[in-house]
């Protein structure tokens, strides 16, 4: 028994010190480490407003503790009787006042980023030769996968978000069944993906993502869209505006026709057969599709937007979706194909890359 | 129904608890109803908690989560919370004005039967296994798209139940309105009764939009009506509004009760009158009112603009203030007084600090561009559990202990009550601080799990020990419950020695008739004016003694409901099963029967003789 709750101590206390190393969360997900100028606003107004609602909790806290020391029937015997008090029309005004004033401290602030946060005004903005000058994202949620098109540049990507660092990367946002939200913590708030109308936002990178402990900023639905909802993950991957343009140049050679049909393996083959229908994987076009797009998906951080991307993953994927995703749209292809077929596919997909 | 107590049968017990329309009894059977359903809804959430113990769980699918959550949401909000307030609003409120009942005793049967029957509707989905799965909100898209009868039973059986609600907020307004003893001016009225007032005026308000936007629901997913989706040129966003429109005000609904309740605690255990009575009514008032201008911020990220955002932040940080001279009033309250710590005082006095951090989060959410970052994520889930469990459940539990003897004539163990109020206490603080920072780490709320390597897997474990804790100690109060009531043993008038309302000067439990004579109400807190007086009753009363008029049993109430209940399958299975029209169409001729039989049968009610008053009078020998 002692020698349990000795364990258990020991347990508690390294539980409390991670808690408090892990304070700020983990960088690329966590909104206490913004990495771009919207997340920086956010955490802003989180810094001012806690600060106050400190100062509120402290101010109430020292007359409560006061209080209680102070006035304990224990302390001052059963016979003290209270002075009957009606009020004091000065406190009243005192915490009427005092409040106002922090509320209109943290009014105006709020009232400015509103209002910054949501000027899309530049969206179709285009230079003289009538190219748009921002970087437009049109998002596209869909049970329980992300569609990513980018409309100025023809091409289309998905589970991924590629994007340069240090510009604004304006998003119209679309939900295709059902209600989600979009969301990168790490880099600013979110926004929901309606059904019925489109919504727009703004994002700013700061920092490419190659450093961060995955590679890349994690995103999430936010919204509850079915059984699945938890593993709606995104990921994102931010890129300095050379290598965004490079990836953008790699993502629309991928729309060439291979030529030479001979070579294609045994698991390209079967891809055709099985998985065309859904799965594109020529990025050039336009978005829409039933499944996800798969021309990078050899790049990819996940499998299925929250598995690990081995070979392994994506096989135990393709054979049974409905266990490792409940509810979600694609076909489980563990009764269909062999597992011989099933591994040459997933082989034949980790090769897709525009990144090597 | 004579007010000696005599042995009866079985039978004849449940048939008088069947057709009770006495305030008091409604009273225990909200609290009885309220309880079973706060002990589901326990369940419910020790589940949630256990599948997120570990990253990658796999103790419930997903689905089954999501409809353990769902009804987690909905079974605590309207199921348990909301009836446990009504039930204490029943027992309590017409003592605490002078009445002998409220204003209308059948449609408060009513009241009651349908949030029964409602409650018990929308849990017999468990049975078919077709359970609501899309959120207590049941955003339309989602519910729309949602497989099976689950969101089918919501939409019914909150009908139902809510139904019930609606007609007790009418009762509460009308009873406080017109059946105050002579002398109580509203301005003398207790707070608890003031609360029970505002949030009655606000179900008044709030439940029709809750009851429009159920029926759309309902006709959506049942009769083929399309308002809600867009590809037939219905709109999502609306249904969202609509509930939001009901869904503010009811936090509010929940809280001011609960705000009565720590109010009396903090004057009968301080030996004070209320600091600044008035500015307490107003402030109440005013929450109540600004309750109904706030709705959208549950919607910032929508999509409503940058002028609708501002608008709805500025107008939710007002809230506030009001709250905060609450806050500031309470404190001046117990300072100067001579405070006793029984365990309702104990929850009072952890309420203060427990509700001032959900209060200040609610600020920090009021901040649009802020709550981009926190909604839908686990500091929503930390503030929403800081406001409702510190504040309305607090009030609850504060609640329970407080009135507990003027409800059945029996203490709760105090010691047994700080037992649980330690557990529940701490293990609160550790189940939920945490979660705030679970939500500024990325974790998004109702997710049925999480992977690993996300840095979220200690606080969780935290998490799901503090939940433990919380069960642990309403195991506790459950026993002490228990114990005590075998117990019975039987406290007079005032169980806690300083009541100065009106309940603390009759019996504990009341006779059936409450008040042998109206009393005179001369001040506010009017029995601790009596007694300062030299008047030890603590009541004078405003009239001699004389025959009483009482309102009959019925047991009307019960089949009304039972017919919504059957009916409410009907409409279910009217397309699916053959005899699924039959249901319907028996069920609500059964509904329309009852009603007419209540409109053609005249019950002009019953005298209690004035020989048989001064029986009880002499045989209580107190009370002039």
């Amino acid at each position: 028994m002692m020698k349990g709750l000795k364990k258990w101590r020991l347990f508690s206390l390294l539980a409390a010190l991670t808690v408090f190393l892990a304070g700020c969360g983990q960088e690329g997900l966590s909104t206490l480490l913004p990495a771009g100028q919207v997340g920086k606003d956010q955490f802003k107004l989180l810094m001012l407003s806690s600060g106050i609602m400190l100062l509120v909790i402290l101010v109430v806290v020292i007359i409560y503790v006061v209080a209680i020391v102070r006035f304990r029937r224990s302390k001052l015997g059963e016979d003290f009787v209270p002075e009957e008090v009606e009020g004091s029309h000065t406190l009243e005004l005192v915490w009427t006042v005092i409040p106002v004033l922090l509320v209109l401290l943290l009014a105006v602030p709020t009232v400015y980023y509103t209002y910054k946060l949501s000027d899309v005004s530049a969206m179709n903005e285009v230079n003289e030769d009538g190219e748009s000058e921002n970087l437009v994202v049109d998002v596209t949620a869909k049970l329980y996968w992300w569609e990513f098109e980018y409309p100025t540049l023809g091409i289309v990507t998905a589970q991924e978000l590629v994007v340069p660092t240090g510009e604004k990367v304006y998003f119209n946002l679309l939900a295709a069944d059902v209600k989600h939200s979009f969301w990168i913590p790490a880099v600013g708030g979110k926004l929901d993906t309606n059904v019925e109308n489109v919504n727009k936002f703004y994002l700013t990178f700061d920092k490419a993502s190659k450093d961060l402990k995955d590679g890349v900023f994690y995103g999430k639905c936010a919204e509850l869209c079915g059984p699945s909802h938890a593993l709606m993950d995104f990921k994102v991957k931010s890129l300095p505006r050379a290598e965004f343009n490079k990836w953008v140049t790699a993502m629309q050679a991928t729309g060439e026709e291979a030529t030479d049909v001979a070579a294609a393996g045994q698991g390209e083959e079967l891809f055709q057969q099985s998985c065309i229908a859904c799965h594109a994987t020529s990025a050039v076009g336009e978005g829409g599709a039933i499944g996800p797009n798969l021309a990078s998906f050899g790049d990819r951080n996940r499998v299925a937007g929250f598995m690990d991307h081995t070979q392994e993953k994506l096989v135990e994927w393709i054979s049974d979706t409905q266990k490792q995703k409940p509810g979600n749209l694609m076909p489980s292809f563990g009764e269909q194909l062999s597992d011989e077929e099933i591994n040459s596919i997933a082989e034949y997909l980790m090769g897709l890359s525009v990144e090597k | 129904m004579s007010s000696v107590a005599q042995k009866r049968g079985f039978g004849a017990t449940l048939w008088d608890w069947l057709t009770t329309v006495d305030h008091k009894k409604i009273g225990i059977l909200y609290l009885l109803g309220g309880g079973f359903f706060f002990i589901v809804g326990g369940i419910e959430a020790m589940i949630i908690r256990l599948q997120l113990l570990t990253p990658n769980n796999d103790l419930v699918s997903a689905g089954i989560f999501n409809q353990i959550i769902t009804m987690h949401g909905t079974t605590m909000i309207f199921l348990a919370a909301m009836p446990i307030l009504i039930g204490f609003m029943n027992a309590i409120m017409p003592l605490q004005i002078g009445a002998r009942d409220v204003a209308f005793p059948f449609l408060n049967s009513l009241g009651f039967w349908m949030f029964f029957f409602g409650g018990v509707f929308l849990n017999i989905s468990w049975f078919f296994g077709q359970v609501p799965d899309a959120g207590w909100t049941s955003y339309a898209s989602l519910a729309m798209a949602s497989e099976g009868h689950g969101v089918d039973f919501y939409a019914i059986g909150l009908q139902i139940a809510g139904g019930g609600t609606l007609l007790g907020g009418i009762n509460f307004l009308v009873t406080i309105i017109n059946m105050r003893a002579p002398g109580m001016t509203y301005m003398r009225m207790p707070l608890f009764t003031w609360t029970t007032f505002v949030a009655s005026a606000m179900i008044l308000f709030a439940f029709p939009p809750l009851t429009v936007g159920l029926f759309l629901l309902t006709f959506e997913r049942m009769f083929g009506a399309n308002f809600f989706d867009p590809t037939m040129g219905g709109n999502t966003i609306i249904w969202e509004h609509i509930f939001w429109i009901f869904g503010h005000p009811e936090v509010y609904i929940l809280i001011l009760p609960a705000f009565g309740i720590f109010s009396e605690i903090f004057t009968i255990f301080s030996r004070k009158r209320l600091f600044g009575y008035s500015a307490m009514v107003f402030a109440t008032v005013l929450i109540g009112f600004l309750g109904f201008m706030v709705w959208a911020h549950h919607m910032f990220t929508v999509g409503l603009g940058p002028t609708a955002n501002a608008i709805f932040s500025v107008a939710t940080m007002a809230i506030a203030i009001p709250t905060g001279v609450k806050i500031f009033n309470w404190l001046l309250t117990i300072w100067g007084g001579s405070i006793k710590v029984t365990t309702p005082m104990l929850w009072a006095l952890a309420f203060i600090p427990t509700f001032v951090m959900g209060g200040v989060t609610g600020v920090m959410l009021g901040t649009a561009p802020l709550d981009y970052q926190l909604h839908d994520t686990y500091f929503v889930v930390a503030h929403f559990h800081y406001v409702i469990v510190g504040g309305t459940v607090f009030g609850i539990l504060a609640g329970t202990h407080l009135y507990w003897p003027k409800m059945f004539g029996t203490m709760l163990n105090e010691t047994l009550g700080k037992v649980t109020f330690w557990f529940f206490f701490f293990g609160f603080h550790l189940t939920f601080l945490i979660q705030h920072w679970l939500g500024f780490w990325g974790m998004p709320r109702r997710v049925f799990t999480y992977m690993d390597g996300q840095g979220w897997n200690s606080a969780n474990v935290i998490s799901s020990v503090g939940a433990l804790l919380m069960a642990i100690g309403i195991t506790v109060m459950v026993y002490n419950i228990i114990v005590t009531s075998i117990k019975n043993v039987r406290v007079a008038n005032d169980p806690w020695g300083d009541g100065r309302t009106l309940e603390w000067a009759i019996e504990s439990p009341p006779l059936f008739y409450n008040f042998a004579q109206t009393p005179l109400v001369r001040g506010l807190d009017t029995v601790y004016i009596e007694k300062m007086e030299g008047n030890l009753s603590g009541i004078t009363p405003a009239e001699p003694v004389q025959d009483i008029h009482m309102p009959n049993g019925s047991f009307i109430p019960f089949m009304l409901s039972l017919g919504l209940f059957i009916a409410g399958f009907g409409a279910m299975f009217r397309t699916e099963e053959p005899w699924g029209m039959a249901v319907l169409v028996i069920g609500l001729v059964w509904t329309f029967a009852a009603m007419a039989m209540r409109s053609l049968k005249d019950d002009l009610g019953y005298y209690v003789k004035k020989e048989d008053i001064l029986k009880d009078m002499k045989r209580k020998g107190g009370q002039k």
